[in-house]
């Protein structure tokens, strides 16, 4: 099927799917409904869920009859380098500390640029690095360990 | 006039503090600093910074945000004269003429024009914020929860018809943050709701997380996908200080543009966006020889600045006097003031008024930081833009993981904050607006509780809201608004607004 309005399609169907899957979680898990006086907590979120829903299907099929732009393809070698930096940064900094951690996510973020150069990367971590340890850990005193836990 | 005068005296004695001071300065600069990034807006500067400040007592960190808010916008414009990539979208309009008067060498007195514009911009506003925040606070205390609830669809239904693009969208985006903002554990029953069972889940999700995964994290993804395309111009700033004939050709531009923006800046849903694309457009429109406008005209620096300036003043007063922010920055704020242990709204001004009455008079102070600093720092600020985009980004991603990691010292909200870049991400694709889901999300929880309290007080009858006149006439304005923006003529001409972004 040709589809004269895909942003708005897609729009459309991601309103549709996350409005429904709220009022029929409300359902599933049993949240009280209560009453128009005593609402429940299931109440608000259910009204809100549906109305989203059927505001997705509108959009949805409006975009049937209306043209628009296509949705242009997704960068997944940035979304993938960004994004999995941050969480390796976030599941390890704990264990191989701050300094590690960064220099870590400054390499791995890095590959998601147009260009890479190991070298200039490389300065900028451990700078970035020394910065941050002294702003953060020293300065505001937040609590991470600087150096890998298994150092002692 | 009097009480006034006792009352800014009062926040002089808190902001002229040392420390008040100091905290001022840094944030500032670190707004500042953040801000003249290109690609990084005040709602992810902020929330990048805001974990920085949750060690300080609540005056501190307020003033401390404030001034990194202030920051970011002088920033902004900063960037958008001299590279004509704005660092946020209220900066949009000052590229049109800045980077133009940068081109023909005179960056400098574009930058001292915006600079001044502001400062006169933010000291009117700061006046007016003080003279009117009291009466105002007054009325807020005769608000019951239907007029609450009824105050809060006024201000997401003007989010929505001052967002871009497709309205219908918009009201998606809306209904969308506030189910988010639903998420966690029920406050009159102890229900968690869509944890599930994630413990970490039960304490909702983390707005730091929202912000900085659509405005940090999906900015960045957006701009590495774009490529770099800069041009700065750091050769021939000029001199910084405009000529006679500039300000003789800029003053009445600031005027109006201050008042304007001061006007704008308290609707809810207006902001500095709306203020500074309306005061260019005025300009354009009353000047006798438009022909200059977009090849470099200093009128056309000079009122979006006043404009947006201002208007970033005054949209603290729907803050503080109603507890209900008028735009994503202010949501940040409330996010800010909540996790201090202050409920915004107008019981600020009466239980805590060191604290306000310091944040109004440390806004003013900020202004004149940022004229006395900007200006011989301009240099400094040059500097940091010919930084490629390639070194900035792992940096900005360094302090934002910091910044997360930092909330609750778990690897839970880092992974939180990288699923919602993704959504944001997706959002970019499939042109839906962020900005109207990051104030649902502050307001759902209050929507609803809200609604509860007003429901049985009226024992389930829902006629209570158009019974109440002050209600009633919340609600009415809100249909108003909506009528207005399905008539054919307004919503061509609001397409028209937008389309220069």
């Amino acid at each position: 099927m040709h589809l004269r309005n895909p942003k708005d399609f897609w729009s459309g169907i991601m309103f549709a799917a996350i409005g429904f899957a709220f009022a029929i979680v409300v359902k599933v898990y049993e949240y009280p409904m209560g009453t128009a006086s005593r609402m429940g907590p299931g109440y608000f979120p259910f009204v809100l869920g549906n109305a989203l829903g059927i505001l997705g299907l509108i959009i949805l099929l409006k975009s049937l009859v209306t043209n628009g732009g296509v949705v242009s393809k997704f960068a997944w070698r940035p979304i993938a380098w960004i994004l999995g930096g941050v969480i390796i940064f976030g599941l390890t900094v704990k264990m191989v500390g701050l300094a590690l951690a960064i220099v870590t996510l400054v390499i791995i973020a890095s590959f998601g640029g147009h260009e890479f150069k190991l070298k200039e990367q490389l300065i900028a971590a451990v700078i970035l690095a020394a910065f941050s340890i002294g702003v953060f850990v020293y300065g505001l005193k937040l609590p991470f360990p600087i150096w890998p836990s298994f150092f002692g | 006039m009097e009480a006034l005068l006792s009352n800014l005296a009062l926040g002089f004695s808190v902001a002229f503090t040392p420390e008040a001071l100091m905290y001022c300065l840094i944030g500032c600069l670190l707004g500042t600093l953040i801000g003249v990034l290109p690609g990084i807006g005040p709602v992810a500067t902020i929330a990048m910074l805001l974990p920085a400040t949750f060690a300080l007592k609540p005056e501190f960190s307020l003033i401390m945000l404030a001034g990194i808010y202030y920051g970011a916008q002088y920033g902004g414009s900063t960037t958008a004269i001299l590279v004509n990539i704005p660092g946020e979208s209220s900066s949009v309009v000052t590229a049109l003429d800045g980077y133009q008067m940068a081109r023909k060498g005179r960056a400098g007195a574009a930058l001292g024009i915006a600079a001044l514009g502001s400062f006169f911009a933010g000291c009117v506003a700061t006046l007016l914020l003080a003279a009117a925040a009291p009466p105002l606070a007054q009325i807020a205390f005769k608000f019951g929860p239907a007029e609450y609830f009824s105050l809060m669809t006024l201000g997401l239904i003007a989010a929505v018809v001052l967002a871009h693009g497709s309205v219908i969208k918009a009201v998606g985006m809306i209904l969308l943050g506030l189910l988010l903002g639903l998420v966690g554990t029920d406050v009159n029953s102890g229900m968690a709701r869509f944890n599930f069972s994630i413990p970490e889940l039960s304490d909702g999700i983390g707005f730091v997380s929202v912000a900085m995964g659509i405005f940090g994290f999906a900015e960045i993804i957006k701009n590495l996908e774009q490529g770099e395309e800069r041009e700065v111009f750091v050769n021939k700033v000029g001199r910084l200080l405009p000529t006679w004939d500039d300000v003789k050709q800029a003053y009445p531009a600031v005027l109006r543009g201050t008042a304007l923006g001061s006007l704008l800046g308290i609707l809810p849903g207006g902001g500095a966006v709306l203020a500074s694309f309306s005061a260019y457009t005025l300009e354009k429109k009353i000047a006798k020889d438009s022909s200059q406008f977009g090849k470099g005209d200093i009128r056309g620096v000079a009122a979006p600045e006043s404009a947006n300036n201002a208007a970033a003043q005054t949209s603290f007063i729907p803050l503080l006097t109603l507890g209900i922010p008028p735009n994503p920055v202010m949501a940040l704020m409330v996010g800010a003031m909540i996790i201090q242990g202050i409920q915004p709204g107008p019981q600020v001004m009466t239980e805590k008024p060191q604290l306000f009455w310091g944040m109004v008079v440390s806004m003013w102070i900020g202004n004149l930081m940022l004229v006395i600093l900007n200006l011989p720092l301009i240099g400094i600020w040059i500097k940091l833009l010919t930084v490629p985009y390639r070194l900035l980004y792992p940096a900005i991603l360094v302090f934002c993981c910091i910044g997360v990691y930092s909330l609750s010292n778990s690897p839970f909200d880092v992974l939180v904050t990288a699923c919602f870049g993704l959504v944001g991400y997706i959002f970019v694709k499939l042109e839906c607006e962020p900005a109207p889901l990051l104030l649902g999300f502050i307001l759902g929880p209050m929507m609803e509780e809200n609604l509860r309290r007003a429901m049985l007080l009226s024992r389930g009858d829902a006629t209570t809201f158009v019974t109440r006149p002050l209600s009633a006439t919340l609600l009415g304005i809100s249909l108003l608004l909506l009528l207005i923006i399905m008539l054919p003529a307004i919503r061509k001409k609001r397409e028209e607004a937008f389309v220069e972004e």
